[in-house]
């Protein structure tokens, strides 16, 4: 077993392995590129929509419950059943991701707005600011912890399952464990799995010093319990839908 | 419909695989789970220590996790013990949370009050706080159930066999029906075992229907308990829960 350790190591100190078009450093980069892509059209779909439905409370019944049977949704079905449908490329996966990280980036966006003190929206409307300025000045700024949590989750969803892209013919750093597997070649596998582990644990840590660098303390600390609850009692099925649970 | 019909067989098989290797984690969770849980209310640096370890086991990808474990176990790569390994670290890191808020649900003046009644600690907590936090914990074993179902469909990418089979293959095979079937399948275990879930919590906690059918609304002691357990259940929502593994 030792043997496997220090072939791994050696798999990961090789400096082929550090070049070319299937190097590390390119791999690494195609597994973050897909990931941003996927955030971006998230986002671009699920802020406004969450903002929206936080904002007005219309259509709140229909997105709680279409996140919840999202997330029983298993990645790796929907994402062969794209493939299978609109063929081998880069955006049948990459759309099946999007579908499986709108859900709680919705519902961390909506969650957000709804966490806001009803009390702060009301004085801010009572000063006179418009509905937009209600929206953007009141709510957003006080919905962002919620809404970074959201945001947190998403990316490392997406991290993660970007690693079973690699199956259906995509590069990234799942495709050492794909390639591995055919070959037999366990050191590659374990090393690639070292290095999207390690990935995800670096992500979270920049997300996390992002957060404490540049997003208000205060606006972190926890609100006070009663708050906390009416949002969830009035939601009993948000809670469950924003926890993010490990998918694919 | 007519390819499941004459299946059939073969898709019970690899649900009841399915089955295991998504609940045997789930049992082991809570028994892990529960008292480390307890322990790390002993002091506040075992709590952070405890909750920091497992928000970052939690961001592991899955099939990472799969592949590492062997190494560490000393098992074959093919081996479903991983699967069952993987899931159960996931399981305790989302149920450790889980518990040290149920926990912190349970009214403080009940705890007083069984203290002074006599209660020694371990009937106070078996019989008090265990009871008490039951809701909150079982809002942890739905997302842990929900989540577990769908990760045990990875472990078909290595060959394990479970309801992910029916991707790997129509893929290959160039097969549509069979991966809808799977996500079907997959869709009706996760439905099934919440709702069993759900009647398993009913059961093991009648206060909870006998106020809300004669007082709802009002400032019970069952009412507040419920806004806790809400509130828990929000709090597990939050920033370091951590991140969705795949």
């Amino acid at each position: 077993m030792s043997n496997v350790v220090t072939d791994t190591f050696a798999w990961l100190a090789d400096p082929a392995n550090w070049s070319g078009s299937a190097g590390i450093p390119v791999r690494l980069a195609e597994h973050l590129l897909y990931t941003g892509l996927v955030m971006v059209i998230a986002i671009a779909i699920a802020v406004p929509v969450g903002l929206f439905v936080g904002h007005t409370g219309r259509g709140r019944v229909a997105i709680v419950g279409l996140a919840g049977a999202l997330r029983a949704l298993p990645t790796l079905g929907l994402l062969t059943l794209f493939v299978l449908i609109a063929g081998i490329g880069l955006m049948p996966p990459i759309w099946a991701l999007v579908i499986l990280t709108v859900p709680p980036l919705l519902a961390g966006t909506y969650a957000g707005i709804s966490s806001v003190d009803r009390n702060v929206v009301d004085a801010a409307r009572a000063m006179g600011m418009t509905e937009m300025q209600v929206l953007f000045r009141a709510e957003f700024p006080n919905a962002l912890p919620v809404m970074y949590g959201g945001f947190r989750t998403g990316v490392l969803q997406v991290i993660a399952t970007v690693s079973v892209v690699a199956y259906i013919n995509l590069g990234g750093l799942g495709r050492y464990l794909f390639d591995g597997l055919v070959l037999s070649d366990f050191p590659q596998m374990l090393g690639g799995s070292l290095l999207i582990a390690g990935l995800a644990i670096a992500v979270d840590l920049v997300l996390a010093l992002i957060q404490r660098l540049f997003l208000s303390r205060g606006a972190f600390s926890q609100p006070n319990r009663s708050q906390q609850a009416a949002v969830d009692l009035t939601d009993p099925a948000l809670a469950g839908t924003a926890v993010q649970g490990g998918t694919s | 419909m007519e390819w499941f019909l004459a299946n059939r067989a073969e898709v019970f098989t690899l649900a009841g695989q399915h089955l295991v290797l998504a609940i045997l984690p789930m049992v082991f969770g809570v028994i892990i789970a529960v008292p480390l849980a307890q322990l790390a209310r002993q002091s506040r640096g075992l709590r952070s220590g405890v909750l920091t370890a497992s928000s970052l086991l939690y961001t592991i990808p899955s099939l990472a996790l799969f592949i590492i474990l062997p190494t560490i176990l000393g098992t074959r790569i093919l081996d479903p013990v991983n699967v069952v390994v993987a899931l159960t670290i996931y399981a305790v890191a989302l149920l450790v949370r889980a518990t040290l808020d149920a926990f912190d649900s349970v009214d403080e003046d009940l705890r007083q009050a069984a203290v002074a009644m006599g209660f020694k600690p371990f009937a106070r907590f078996m019989q008090i706080d265990l009871p008490l936090s039951l809701p909150v914990l079982f809002a942890g074993l739905r997302v842990v159930s929900v989540s577990n179902i769908s990760l045990v469909s990875v472990a078909a990418l290595l060959g394990i066999g479970n309801l992910g089979m029916l991707f790997t293959s129509g893929l290959q095979r160039d097969f549509v029906t069979e991966v809808v079937v799977g996500i079907i399948a997959i869709l009706i275990l996760a439905l099934l075992m919440d709702s069993i879930l759900v009647l398993l919590e009913r059961l093991l906690t009648p206060w909870t229907r006998a106020v809300a059918t004669t007082g709802a609304g009002t400032d019970s002691g069952a009412g507040q308990d419920k806004t806790g357990a809400a509130a828990s259940a929000l709090r597990l929502s939050r920033p370091k829960t951590g991140g969705g593994n795949a």
